[in-house]
């Protein structure tokens, strides 16, 4: 199995079905324990709209090989009007980026 | 597998619940009593190009400029073939239709005196993470708009020379829907996945434009025999290599430029600075050995890096995973910047339908809106919301003591047989897949795309014209077995029918006249006498048909001759 797009970790699935209704391509379904899973996995954008809705942090965004991911991955925790944009690269190692939703950007 | 159908009757109609479709069904609701429907095929809360957030507002009226110097701004990027009616018409609203997303809840930086921060001339910077969700909850709070999610729409309904709805599938049900209204609204936005994307392996999708809008706006319009225009004036982006992420926040955010590998700046070789010339550039220094280019950033301040990771990940989080995964990032080293493969989007450049200054298109009671409308290149966000606006009040007065109509009984049936068919073939010797990767690498290889540096000749658009019509007849050989399977192959079939006419559009224009974009490898040459017109065209009786038309003053009123009171 690999990872290059998102990855779900089904322990953490509450099968709530939020991201299933958010994918802009419609992607995503339900296995038959009513666990969340990507469907169509190279067809997905990266835009990380199912990693914002799911409330369990069940969901993990990947870059392929053939742009560059070198294993690293990131999720995202949410909190009232932040987003918390977790990064972990290959050696495990974390880095946390903190956005506030009201701040614009300075770019 | 045998589909239902379910009949519904609204007002006004809006297909898609993108950007421009969803400002547009507010600005109804808002000013009148009429019920208004969006069907859109995922979910309006984060569908189409603004899922993953855009970065700025890029259509915006300084202190220091105006709307007629706005539409003279894009009408020289443009190398003279815009719509200035139109492009006039968007201009005179943005900073209306900033007010109102403002007041909505998209954050805008300010300065001290309360004044908008700048991002280059005509930017804006915002948090536009959270605008979909934004403009959906707008939508949601409306009692007279219904939304229709998870619907993909595939054919208007029309009787006689009158658009009367449109019909379309459910994702999650096995149901056909039959839709009528008083005035149809196209607003599905443009056409990626037509060429052989940058990276073609797992990560196809890693592209710039949204990979689900495939042209079903334009094809549905092609089939029913709209007027198109300027389909030969593609997008090619200039990108953020790999990720395909915008560079326009780096260029513009931190005012930096393009070098090559030996660190020299390049784009002035090529000509003055345009959006096309930029991109131009970076393909012939790749050409000539001086690849990879970059944007210059090595050795920003610390602060600019942060500012850029937390940019990205309001826009193309892919960029900021990249940088940090590999421990690296713009402070350290320059981005390397890559051209991506063309794609249709009158919100850019200028293909769409040929609509009057109302955005009527030439099919009485439709209109067209945001990316699928043509003739005025640079809209982006706030132009897709302008036109929402300009349509909604016309649309308000036109559905005045109409009609509902419908279709007769067999007519319905013989539709639905259509669709039915996907589900009775017998297994097709090629999956959906193949016919896909097929038609992506004819256009590529013979209609202009990555692997011919975006040129093109008569000789090799012929060969991709014939190969599309042997990919018709493939793809209705094409087995679904769910619903799914069925979007895919429409999905493909809208595509080839734009192939098609991007094909003639790009034979008609004799001439090049915007590098890159249109490179027409027999007529090297700029023409202003010949060509300073707008290419246009009309599929009639299975053939497309080419027109040319004269160029639309800013002034001027422009009405389709057969819509004239
Ligand atoms: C990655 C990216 C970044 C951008 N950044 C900026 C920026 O920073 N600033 C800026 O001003 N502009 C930016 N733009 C441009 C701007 O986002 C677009 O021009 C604008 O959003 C287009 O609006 P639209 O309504 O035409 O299309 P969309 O907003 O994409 O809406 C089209 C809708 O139609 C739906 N649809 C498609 N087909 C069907 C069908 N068959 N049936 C039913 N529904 C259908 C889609 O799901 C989608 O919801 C960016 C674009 C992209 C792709
Ligand atoms: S990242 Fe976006 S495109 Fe990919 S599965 Fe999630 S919602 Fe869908
Ligand atoms: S949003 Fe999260 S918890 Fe809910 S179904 Fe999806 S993966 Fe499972």
């Amino acid at each position: 199995m690999n990872f290059m797009s998102i990855r779900i970790k089904k322990d953490k699935c509450i099968s709530c079905g939020k991201c299933l209704k958010v994918c802009p391509g419609n992607l995503l379904y339900k296995d038959e324990d009513g666990k969340a899973f990507i469907r169509y996995p190279e067809e997905c954008w990266g835009c990380t709209a199912c990693l914002k809705e799911c409330p369990a942090e069940a969901i993990q965004y990947y870059l392929g090989t053939d742009i560059g991911g070198q294993g690293g991955y990131l999720y995202i925790s949410r909190d009232k009007e932040y987003l918390n944009w977790h990064i972990v690269d290959k050696n495990g190692r974390k880095k946390t980026i903190q956005i506030n939703k009201q701040e614009s950007n300075k770019y | 597998m045998k589909l239902k159908r379910k009949r519904l009757i609204t007002d006004v109609l809006i297909i898609g619940g993108g950007t421009a479709g969803c400002f547009c069904a507010m600005t109804i609701a808002e000013n009148s009593n009429l019920d208004v429907m969006i069907v859109e095929k995922a979910h309006i809360k984060r569908s189409g190009c603004l899922a993953a957030g855009v970065n700025a507002l890029n259509a915006y009226i300084a202190p220091n400029e105006t709307p007629e110097s706005f539409v003279d701004y894009v009408k020289n990027d443009s190398e003279g073939i815009i719509r200035e009616d139109l492009v006039y018409s968007i201009a005179k609203r943005l900073n209306r239709v900033i007010k109102r997303i403002e007041r909505l809840g998209l954050p805008i930086l300010k300065d001290q005196n309360g004044n908008y921060v700048q991002r280059g001339k005509r930017s804006i910077k915002i948090n536009g993470e959270n605008i979909k969700p934004i403009l959906a909850e707008a939508v949601l709070t409306q009692d007279r708009i219904t939304v229709l999610n998870k619907v993909n729409m595939i054919d208007y309904l029309k009787k006689e020379d009158k658009i009367i709805g449109g019909l379309g599938f459910a994702l999650e049900e096995n149901v056909v829907y039959e839709i009528y209204a008083k005035a149809v609204i196209c607003a599905t936005g443009g056409a990626s996945g037509i060429y052989r994307p940058n990276n073609p392996e797992f990560s196809k999708h890693k592209m710039w434009y949204c990979p689900f809008n495939t042209g079903a706006g334009y094809a549905m319009g092609i089939r029913a025999g709209a007027e198109m225009t300027t389909f030969e004036m593609r997008f090619i982006a200039l990108r953020c290599k790999d990720t395909i992420a915008p560079t326009g926040t780096i260029a513009q955010g931190i005012e930096t430029y393009q070098v090559n590998s030996k660190g020299e700046p390049y784009v002035n070789k090529y000509g003055e600075s345009s959006t096309a010339t930029r991109l131009y550039a970076t393909v012939k220094e790749n050409e000539i050995g001086n690849g990879p280019c970059f944007l210059k950033t090595k050795g920003i301040k610390e602060e600019h890096e942060k500012e850029l990771f937390k940019a990205y990940l309001n826009m193309a989080p892919s960029q900021t995973l990249k940088w940090i995964e590999t421990n690296s990032g713009p402070a350290s080293e320059n981005v390397e910047i890559e051209g991506t493969e063309p794609y249709i989007v009158g919100g850019h450049t200028g293909s769409g339908y040929w609509v009057d200054t109302n955005r009527k298109t030439t099919l009485k009671g439709l209109y067209a809106i945001g990316d699928v409308s043509g003739g005025s290149p640079k809209k982006y966000v706030t132009g897709c919301f302008a036109e929402g606006e300009i349509a909604a009040f016309s649309v308000i007065e036109y559905v005045q003591d109409r009609q509902i109509q419908m279709l007769e009984e067999d007519e319905v049936e013989t539709k639905l047989k259509e669709i039915n068919r996907f589900f009775k073939n017998s297994d097709s010797p090629y999956s959906i897949g193949e016919i896909e990767s097929a038609m992506q690498k004819i256009m590529d290889e013979y209609a202009g795309g990555i692997s011919a540096r975006y040129g093109y000749n008569e000789a090799k658009l012929k060969v991709a014209d014939e190969r599309i019509d042997q990919l018709f007849k493939l793809c209705y050989q094409l087995k679904a077995t769910d619903m799914h399977e069925l979007l895919f192959i429409y999905e493909i079939l809208d595509r080839l029918y734009i192939c098609k006419v991007l094909i003639q559009h790009l034979l008609a224009r004799r001439e090049t006249r915007w590098k890159a974009y249109q490179e027409n490898l027999d007529y090297p040459q700029k023409d202003d006498n010949k060509f300073l017109k707008y290419v246009n065209s009309r599929y009639e009786n299975g053939k497309i048909k080419i027109l040319f038309r004269d160029l639309v003053g800013r002034d001027e009123f422009y009405e389709h001759s057969n819509q004239k009171r």
